[in-house]
């Protein structure tokens, strides 16, 4: 009897701290990924801001330079990760030039680096789809009528398709990069870890299982966010 | 003279140091056509777009009634005209929505955009293709829709860059003919440009050749046909005899124009009491000094007095006024057979199936 409630109640510990030890992981894991999802929007919502303006300007202006700055954002769709989070990282040390901003292993650093990784991919694919109208459309929006901002407008609802595919090529290219946000974020547990560099870090302990786990996650998070996408986009094509 | 709408003073337009477009002084009066015409390459493009103020000249000036049009006011004066280009430049969109365009630019209310629109829809036959995506319309229902959405904004200055030189022929006449209608109905000044001689004898009132980047002639489409400025004019225009008359009778592909008291056969199917265009070729037209006793097939006879001769290539042209002003291009040696002079009588015979009519 006794051994069976001594027997039942190790069980029943054992039970209560696998139960633990899963609710912590499940925990882990969701705020893990929340903050992959966070920290990857933010960067693609500031590069769309950035990088729309200023795509739409490259390819709208008549400027003499304009081919050089296109080859230079082209040049910097191909940014490797790991050098971004190098000069991000030398950036926010605490002995660099914004050293005194503490930003370095917060989420903000990661997000500034994203953001420059997704920047000239959003940049340039925003200047080959508006590139890609007939260059006459402009005169002819112009000629009804539309104030140089309507017209813009008018070309980004026309260039719809290939925008909300340059802002896919954005987000893929921040959810899955591990580089900069190693660097820069230092996979601090509860506070910079984000999904891939939790995967890194599972396959260097030799947990393949769970790095199996946080992959196929990742993978499910980059498909629901793109089947958003892909849903508006589509709604337009008809 | 009706009032002057638009006005262009001084005009130069240059691209990498060549100048494209060379216009001194033109005017355009409130309610007329005025068909641009000219070789590809003309200008005419770089004309019509430097009116629409979306090419800046390297000097000159436009004045919209009295005032010169500036950075400040360009888009008000862009929001009183509208612009057809050659290709429709649809947008991905509902023909309604395409059409509602620039309505919606100019921020009017959604009753009075859809009301217009289904007006405009109406009147260029394109209603039941309200709903449809522009992407799927022929070329014909493109074109309509892209000038139903100019049309629907009521412009003060309509703008018309070739809007038939990409549709095929039958297709072509028919918006040809839609289009005369609805510029004669709604009397809208407007500035049509074309390569097409026959486009600009239908719908111009006034005709504005342009070679080179230079404008070498503007006058009434008789005048400019018959009495060419100068040679190149003359060349490019070919047809110079263009004399304006109404059919008397019409008769199994027989046909009898009535012009200044003279009585012309020509060979149509165009209804009796229609006014026409009846254009001649110089080359057609043979003269002959020896009065009336003309052995010939052709049926039509004139008979004048030479008023101008001169060398023209190899050719000879002779301008011969028989009540009406009639060019024939002859050769040097029949020239110098008949012994031709200023001030001569001849007779002008030409065949039938040469006439060319326009119905206006």
């Amino acid at each position: 009897m006794e051994v069976h409630l001594s027997g039942g109640f190790a069980l029943a510990v054992c039970y209560k701290n696998h139960h633990d030890k899963i609710f912590r992981m499940t925990a882990d894991i969701f705020e893990v990924t929340l903050l992959s999802l966070k920290v990857s929007l933010f960067a693609t919502g500031i590069s769309l801001f950035i990088g729309l303006p200023f795509g739409t300007w490259l390819a709208l202006s008549q400027l003499r330079g304009r081919r050089f700055i296109l080859s230079l954002i082209n040049t910097g769709m191909a940014l490797p990760p790991v050098v971004v989070g190098l000069f991000v990282a030398m950036t926010l040390w605490r002995s660099g030039p914004l050293g005194n901003l503490h930003l370095i292993y917060t989420p903000i650093a990661i997000i500034i680096a994203q953001t420059i990784i997704a920047a000239p991919v959003v940049t340039g694919l925003t200047a080959s789809a508006l590139q890609q109208l007939d260059p006459r459309l402009r005169l002819q929006l112009l000629g009804l009528g539309a104030s140089p901002i309507q017209m813009v407008i008018s070309l980004w609802r026309e260039a719809r398709l290939p925008l909300l595919a340059a802002l896919m090529a954005g987000f893929g290219s921040v959810i899955s990069e591990v580089g900069a946000s190693m660097m820069v974020g230092g996979n601090i547990r509860h506070q910079t870890r984000v999904l891939t560099t939790a995967i890194v870090l599972e396959t260097g302990k030799g947990e393949f299982q769970n790095a199996i786990a946080l992959s196929i996650l990742l993978l499910i998070l980059a498909y629901l966010v793109n089947l958003g996408l892909t849903i508006i986009q589509q709604r337009g094509a008809r | 003279m009706a009032e002057t709408i638009l006005s262009v003073k001084d005009l130069l337009v240059k691209r990498s140091e060549q100048t494209v477009l060379q216009v001194g002084s033109l005017d355009i009066h409130q309610g007329e056509v005025l068909a641009v015409i000219g070789p590809n390459g003309a200008g005419k493009s770089t004309l019509l777009l430097v009116l629409a103020r979306l090419l800046y000249p390297q000097s000159g000036q436009i004045y919209f009634r009295g005032l010169p049009i500036e950075q400040e006011n360009e888009l008000s004066y862009r929001r009183r005209i509208a612009l057809v280009l050659q290709e429709p430049l649809l947008m991905h969109q509902s023909v309604f929505d395409n059409v509602a365009s620039g309505l919606r630019f100019r921020g009017l209310p959604r009753t009075e955009v859809k009301h217009r629109t289904n007006e405009w829809l109406e009147r260029l036959e394109i209603s039941r293709l309200y709903n449809r995506q522009a992407h799927r319309l022929s070329g014909g229902e493109a074109q309509r829709a892209s000038l139903a959405r100019a049309f629907a904004l009521q412009p003060e200055l309509l703008l018309l860059d070739e809007p038939f030189s990409a549709l095929d022929a039958p297709t072509r006449s028919r918006m040809l003919q839609d289009l005369h209608a609805l510029l004669s109905q709604t009397s809208i000044t407007t500035v049509f440009i074309t390569h097409d001689l026959d486009e600009a004898l239908l719908l111009g009132d006034r005709v504005a050749v342009l070679l080179g980047g230079v404008l070498c002639q503007v006058g009434r489409p008789q005048d400019v046909f018959t009495a060419p400025n100068d040679g190149e004019v003359a060349a490019f225009v070919g047809v110079e005899t263009v004399i304006a008359g109404k059919v008397a009778v019409s008769k199994n592909g027989q046909v009898i124009v009535k012009a200044d008291g003279l009585s012309l056969e020509a060979v149509g199917d165009i209804p009796t009491g229609r006014q026409v265009l009846f254009c001649l070729r110089p080359e057609d037209i043979t003269l002959s000094t020896s009065d009336g006793n003309v052995v010939s097939s052709a049926r039509n006879h004139l008979s004048g007095h030479i008023t101008r001769i001169s060398p023209s290539g190899p050719l000879v042209r002779v301008v011969i006024d028989c009540g009406l002003p009639v060019v024939a291009l002859i050769t040097r040696g029949s020239a110098n057979d008949m012994k031709l002079v200023e001030g001569q009588p001849v007779t002008a015979t030409f065949k039938a199936t040469a006439v060319h009519l326009i119905p206006r």
